[in-house]
């Protein structure tokens, strides 16, 4: 793959900017008296591809959902662009815009075509013109490689076709950051590839993304830093090549031995 | 004098049922607009704002129709308000229908799956548009069957605005027994009008229904 000849894959380039585009600092959640995440501090620079892998329930969709605030954190700091999250929606707003989300269950809207779920939050949240959402959303769903689809509803979709579209949707805002929870998790086998090598094409286009995914394959050959979470704790980050074949912690083993076995 | 239940009499009847329309469209726009309120107050983020419609519906709910019809009539004069019976009917029912037509809207906007909102709020989408966009597009189609449904409550609500004075269908029926004794004969046209009005209606709500419970297109 292109990607694995990249000049920045070593985790020299982006790792030692100081272009910080997303910050974590000290961050903690709780449901009721459940702890989800504890004491998260986490930097991610800009053109910086995280995997985020873990056992489920260990926090890792919560992780990421925390940066565009699906879910509220409770104590640290979290700072996105340069702008800090606060309980002020004006906050709230200018990061949602520059941080694009693909969703496990894909959630297009079924109730508009293709096209239209693409030309929504450009006409209605940044208030572009109908006929420049039209041509920023073609080009997308070109760049996905479904442009004859733009006239179907969802519902007429394969599976591996509604999460190009989801793709597709987010990259119409012109994100900064994509965020990717489970992108494939849903998907039947087949249609794994598909999704993945779109994702594949964006990380080539130097995209800022932090993926929750259990494809390995992906982690190796896209990923600048792998994370692996376990019960609420970053437990481990490092490199692909020195996570997979030198992991530090006996979690991180266990784990790898548990998804890489077969 | 006691006439005879003739043609002239069943023209009467007739044409009160005008009126049973009117009350009934009025009820259903306002009951609506308020009942959009409602439905949206229940299923806020803002706390005081659920309580408030919470509330409300359990009062309109919990109480007989005919009782607020006699609040909204008689509180008026209460008040140093003169009232007409067309006012308070209206103002009546449409209080009560937005309370039940708030808590129909209500599930129909919490059917709509939560990776919708997600979705839609991770694209930068606020309230308001996410609301009118996403949300109630989706609610709406799940809310057109119960909602003709409920219309059909709503037209015979409307027959107890006989009680504060107000002339429709029944108290036109009422009127007509008086003059000719033939309760039996008048209050079955009178029921046979109703019916009339509603079966139709029932009757659309269960083929939207079927329809919209069809697999997505």
């Amino acid at each position: 793959m292109a990607v694995a000849s990249e000049p920045t894959r070593d985790g020299i380039a982006p790792a030692m900017s100081a272009d910080v585009v997303i910050r974590m600092e000290g961050v903690q959640k709780w449901y009721d008296h459940f702890q989800v995440l504890k004491d998260i501090d986490l930097e991610v620079h800009r053109g910086e591809r995280i995997v985020i892998c873990g056992p489920s329930g260990s926090g890792k969709s919560t992780l990421i959902r925390c940066i565009n605030q699906l879910e509220r954190h409770q104590k640290g700091r979290i700072t996105v662009n340069g702008v800090e999250l606060g309980p002020h929606h004006r906050q709230l707003d200018m990061v949602r815009r520059e941080v694009g989300m693909v969703f496990q269950s894909f959630n297009l809207f079924p109730h508009l075509t293709v096209l239209e779920n693409c030309m929504l939050a450009p006409m209605k949240v940044r208030g572009t013109t109908r006929a420049e959402a039209k041509a920023t959303a073609i080009r997308y769903l070109e760049r996905v490689r479904i442009p004859e689809q733009a006239d179907k509803y969802p519902g007429q979709l394969s599976g591996g076709q509604q999460q190009r579209v989801a793709i597709a949707r987010s990259l119409c805002m012109n994100p900064k950051v994509m965020l990717f929870d489970e992108p494939t998790s849903a998907l039947d086998p087949e249609m794994v590839k598909e999704v993945l090598d779109t994702m594949i094409g964006l990380a080539e286009d130097g995209m800022t993304m932090l993926c929750v995914t259990h494809e390995m394959g992906f982690a190796k050959s896209v990923a600048h830093r792998v994370i692996f979470m376990d019960r609420g704790e970053i437990v481990e980050q490092n490199t692909p090549e020195e996570f997979f074949t030198a992991p530090k912690s006996e979690r991180t083993r266990s784990f790898l031995g548990q998804i890489l076995a077969h | 004098m006691i006439r005879a239940f003739g043609y002239n009499e069943f023209l009467f009847l007739l044409s009160a049922v005008q009126w049973t329309l009117l009350l009934s469209v009025i009820a259903f726009i306002g009951g609506g607009i308020v009942g959009l309120f409602v439905a949206l107050a229940r299923t806020s983020d803002v706390k005081p704002l659920r309580l408030l419609a919470t509330g409300y519906i359990q009062v309109f709910q919990g109480t007989p129709l005919l009782m607020q019809l006699f609040l909204v009539f008689f509180g008026a004069t209460v008040l140093g308000i003169d009232m007409s019976p067309w006012v308070a009917a209206a103002v009546g029912l449409t209080l009560n229908t937005s309370a039940f037509l708030g808590e129909i809207w209500r599930g129909c906007i919490q059917s709509v799956p939560r990776g919708q909102w997600e979705a839609a709020s991770s694209l930068g989408l606020r309230y308001p548009g996410l609301m009118r966009y996403v949300i109630l597009p989706q609610a709406v189609k799940v809310a057109v069957p119960p909602t003709v449904g409920y219309l059909v409550q709503v037209i015979k609500g409307t027959s107890l605005a006989a009680i504060i004075g107000f002339v429709e269908l029944t108290r036109a029926g009422q009127i007509v027994n008086n003059a000719t004794f033939q309760p039996f004969l008048v209050f079955g046209i009178v029921a046979a009008i109703y019916f009339a009005l509603c079966w139709p209606l029932s009757l659309l709500s269960q083929r939207l229904e079927a329809r919209y419970a069809a697999p997505s297109r």
